[in-house]
């Protein structure tokens, strides 16, 4: 069988890819031609040209794949006719190629509205490579630009101008808002904030009457009487489907463009198939590649005698605008009266969310994400697989809030023919058997075996989830091993280094691993070490497999300096402290911050002034904050009783005792502790990895809450202890913590994992269901007797101290790369890139 | 190969200047490179120190490590890993290589080498 692939365009080239896959090259010759001079490229990503991709970082394709798989591949050569009767196509350079099966993948152009003047110098379009770089000459020149088009396309043209450093930019949209396809008017609002925010001028509700200019063009004339001045212009506006040569042969299309198929994407004429922009289904131009692709595997399918039709395709999309998440799905504008709609807007940070819910509450029927889109996946499925939404259906966008419980459905109550990687069309099934049967047990080998995660990689999520289920279901134990150099977790590793008494990387790795070790797993271990043994971190070797903040007791920041954070235990400092500070960042440059945790960092501090800096801090009384660590950070305080009038019991002093007995200890993530006098909350000590709030009897322990990324409140473990009994649960929550957590895990995500969560472990620590606990107490007990500052030891050892230089031929010398920059009367590191 | 080129040997620090499995910066007129003891493997290995993904001075103080073999650094800033060998990145296929150099070590001195297309010796100190 001899096909002809007429277009290689994304959908063209993904077409021989399936085609391929699916057939040998023995039965199946294939011959394409393409228009443009290039390899089929990623055109949804084409603004990345302007933000330093390169044409061949977005091809498709390697250079040699169309050969290595038997492509005839014509490019730059577009066919020119098709002669049905004789089953032969004719192209611009004078090649003929009969065929037995035709291909039209021919995609679409944009769409010029008939305004007088768009044939100025300096109106675009955007569509390719070559209009980019059309673009990218003229913008040298250009001050104003304007995009004709506020849809998807408008705004990635949008984009490209920013990227093009045509800071002043105008959107200007006919319809009253923005991407009226895809959102509603409150997201639009939501976005044009955004929008505007980064600098662009959005108009709604504009129709430009006039280019002006003389031979370029010089403003934009609208209807309404108004003009801007404009040197530079994109019309991305929408598109036009390619079908004159199908109108040429006699195959009928649709009166507004588009070449009519069947569900087996057939043209009226059989042997011809249409796919991508160019095919008209139902009276529908499918505008997205995920449904080019579908229409793809549909042909790729058809020809293989496989049985597949096209029915349609969802156009729920989502997408990064800008660095904005945007995002609608399943039917995103139902009338109010046949559903009911949940909308949460918060101006404050731009976000919007609109899900709209069947009569009975009980089916997700659509809805619309904008400013935070990571549920869509989770949604999409929710609506497409009319999965039951929970008995508060708000929380699928909110979360669960109290109670304990978690929001929304999970990936295990999809069906199994549920879409999981839309861009590659992968089933929950797919991935699942891969798993169990083709033995896929990472992320990599799925991706291989499956294609799924390859695209946008907004599914991997759901795609570990599901083979992290799958491998339970089977039986399996599943390990999160550090990496290829131990075959052991980390609690493992804890147990085993303890067992043998391993003090250094070398003697660990020795006895329980393989290999030289890597970045994944020498900070884990030598984190470990701290935890059991409290040795100053720097010696036997265990230095240079710290991560490489702790190799230099020091956080390191853009340009290379470091910066240095005194502890200042509860936040509570004299005068004559801050003064020490005052003058120590005087004399070393160092620009100053309060930080969020009630403590004061110095930047910009060159590698060899550190131990210098240091030795001044420690003679006035100050030790290290552990800020560069994996370790405790800061335990913030609010005023407490001695002053407020509000505060039953003192804050400070308990804030103080408790940083400082916990002071340096190593930990698998950073810790994070609060005390506040009250219920007014002013430490915030429910966002912290463990929080103490005052009440009338004693003490409220709350533990694993989190601030960043993820905020988690924390889940109340204790009510009304005395202070020891509180200290006493918390020794044994961090140690019990310390054993346990895989690297890099926060006590939040460490608990959400936990089966049985809060309640199994406030019976591990308030009941001792596993007896652990005198054993917990005697190893923090042993931790804080042996605690010493280790900026101390570092800058009374020569042997370390000599460590701290940029250059080992040149000690004295600084980096001479470092360069600064002023700012509000102090220092700023000259920015990257 | 390198037979052929013109190697200057750059008196670079002692062998215990570095520390073991570790880096340092050895400065050459106005080049930075990064010298690596990966004493683990017995091995000595010499890159550029800038990192060329943020150009940001650091490869030095990077963690060395192996992967399925291959000895690498990772960057201190966002963790891009470099073969010491060839110096390509192994995790982002689109970052650019490192330069890399040959050391040896005699008397327990450590050397590293220019030659023409690895860096340049203006002031022809070395020769």
């Amino acid at each position: 069988m001899k096909v002809v692939v007429i277009g290689n365009g994304m959908v063209g080239y993904k077409f021989c890819e399936k085609l391929i896959a699916k057939s040998s090259a023995e039965k199946v010759e294939i011959v394409v031609f393409g228009e443009e001079i290039r390899r089929a490229y990623d055109r949804v990503h084409l603004s990345e040209f302007f933000s330093g991709k390169s044409a061949e970082d977005l091809s498709m394709s390697s250079t040699t794949w169309y050969e290595e798989n038997g492509v005839k591949l014509h490019l730059g050569d577009p066919v020119q006719s098709i002669d049905r009767p004789t089953k032969t196509v004719h192209s611009y350079k004078g090649i003929t190629e009969n065929y037995d099966v035709l291909v039209l993948a021919t995609g679409s152009a944009a769409f010029v509205p008939p305004i007088p003047g768009v044939d100025k110098e300096g109106v675009f379009i955007y569509r390719t490579i070559e209009d980019l770089e059309m673009m990218q000459a003229y913008a040298k020149k250009a001050k104003k630009g304007a995009v004709i088009g506020g849809g998807l396309l408008g705004l990635e043209a949008a984009k490209a101008m920013l990227d093009l450093g045509i800071a002043d930019t105008t959107v200007i949209e006919f319809a009253h808002r923005l991407m009226p396809r895809q959102i509603d008017d409150a997201g639009s609002g939501i976005l044009i904030n955004k929008l505007e925010k980064l600098g662009l001028k959005i108009c709604t509700n504009k129709n430009t009457s006039e280019i002006l200019g003389e031979n370029a063009i010089t403003g934009m004339q609208f209807t309404d009487d108004t003009k801007i001045d404009v040197d530079m212009l994109v019309i991305s506006a929408g598109i036009k489907p390619r079908d004159e040569l199908a109108k040429l042969c006699g195959l009928e299309v649709g009166h507004r463009g588009g070449i009519v198929v069947n569900e087996k994407l057939q043209t009226t004429d059989h042997s011809i198939y249409a796919i991508g922009e160019c095919a008209l289904y139902n009276g529908m131009i499918y505008g997205l590649v995920a449904p080019g692709y579908e229409m793809a595997e549909v042909v790729a399918s058809h020809l293989v005698e496989e049985n597949k039709s096209f029915t349609g395709f969802d156009m729920s999309t989502k997408l990064k605008l800008i660095g904005i998440d945007v995002a609608s799905f399943g039917d995103p504008f139902v009338a109010s009266h046949e559903c009911r709609t949940v909308v949460f807007e918060d101006t404050m940070k731009g976000i919007y969310k609109r899900i709209n819910i069947t009569d009975d509450g009980k089916y997700l029927l659509g809805g619309i994400l904008i400013g935070d889109a990571e549920a869509y996946n989770m949604l999409l499925q929710t609506a497409k697989n009319k999965i039951v939404l929970p008995p508060n259906p708000e929380d699928v966008i909110l979360g669960s809030r109290g109670g304990e419980s978690e929001g929304g459905a999970g990936v295990l109550s999809l069906p199994d023919e549920a879409i999981v990687c839309s861009c590659e069309s992968v089933t929950k099934a797919g991935i699942c058997t891969a798993v169990a049967e083709q033995g896929c047990e990472t992320i990599d080998a799925i991706k291989k075996c499956t294609k799924a995660g390859t695209g946008c990689g907004g599914c991997v999520p759901m795609v570990k989830d599901l083979m992290v289920h799958t491998m339970k279901a089977q039986g399996k134990y599943v390990r999160n091993v550090l990496c290829e150099h131990f075959n052991y977790s980390r609690q493992e590793l804890f147990d085993l280094i303890k067992m043998h008494q391993l003090k250094s990387f070398d003697a660990v790795l020795d006895k329980l691993g393989k290999g030289d070790g890597c970045e994944l797993c020498k900070p884990p271990v030598v984190s470990i070490i701290a935890s059991l043994f409290n040795e100053m971190i720097l010696v036997k070797g265990n230095d240079t497999a710290q991560d490489s903040n702790d190799r230099f007791l020091a956080n390191i920041q853009k340009g290379g300096t470091y910066s240095v954070v005194p502890r200042i235990p509860g936040g509570e400092i004299t005068p004559d402290k801050l003064i020490v500070i005052g003058s120590v960042a005087k004399k070393y440059n160092l620009y100053t911050k309060i930080t969020g945790g009630q403590r004061i960092d110095l930047f910009g501090a060159h590698l060899s002034d550190l131990p210098a800096i240091w030795e001044e801090l420690i003679d006035a009384g100050f030790e290290s904050g552990h800020a560069y660590g994996k370790s405790l950070r800061t335990v913030k305080s609010c005023v407490g009783s001695t002053w407020c009038r509000f505060g039953l019991h003192d804050s400070v002093s308990f804030a103080i005792r408790i940083e400082e007995r916990y002071r340096g200890l190593r930990s698998p993530h950073k810790l994070k502790g609060g005390v506040s006098g009250c219920i007014r909350e002013c430490a915030e000590a429910q966002s912290k990895d463990f929080g103490i709030i005052a009440t009338e009897k004693g003490w409220n322990l709350y533990v694993c809450g989190n601030g960043g990324s993820k905020p988690q409140h924390a889940l109340l473990l204790a009510t009304d202890l005395d202070s020891d009994t509180c200290i006493k649960y918390i020794d044994r929550f961090l140690m019990f913590y310390i054993r346990t957590a895989d690297p890099l895990t926060r006590t939040a995500t460490w608990l959400n994992k936990m089966d049985g969560g809060i309640d199994y472990l406030r019976n591990v620590i308030v009941n001792d269901s596993l007896g652990i606990n005198e054993q917990l107490e005697a190893d923090m007990d042993s931790f804080v007797e042996s605690y010493k500052c280790e900026w101390k030891e570092a800058v009374e050892n020569p042997n370390i101290r000599k460590r701290f230089s940029h250059f080992v031929n040149a000690p004295e010398e600084k980096d001479p790369t470092v360069v600064f920059e002023g700012m509000r009367d102090q220092k700023k590191v000259k920015d990257w890139k | 190969m390198t037979e052929e080129k013109i190697i200057t040997w750059l008196p670079a620090c002692n062998t215990h200047d570095v520390p073991v499995n570790g880096g340092v910066c050895v400065k050459y007129h106005d080049q930075q490179i990064a010298l690596f003891h990966f004493s683990r493997r017995g091995e000595w290995y010499a890159t550029q120190n800038e990192c060329p993904h943020r150009k940001q001075m650091a490869l030095s103080r990077g963690m060395i490590g192996s992967q399925e073999g291959e000895p690498k650094v990772a960057c201190p800033f966002h963790k891009k890993t470099f073969s010491l060998v060839d110096g390509h990145c192994i995790n982002d296929e689109d970052e650019c290589s490192l330069t890399t150099y040959p050391v040896k070590v005699e008397n327990d001195m450590v050397y590293i080498g220019f030659t023409e297309e690895n860096g340049r010796d203006t002031e022809g100190i070395l020769a």
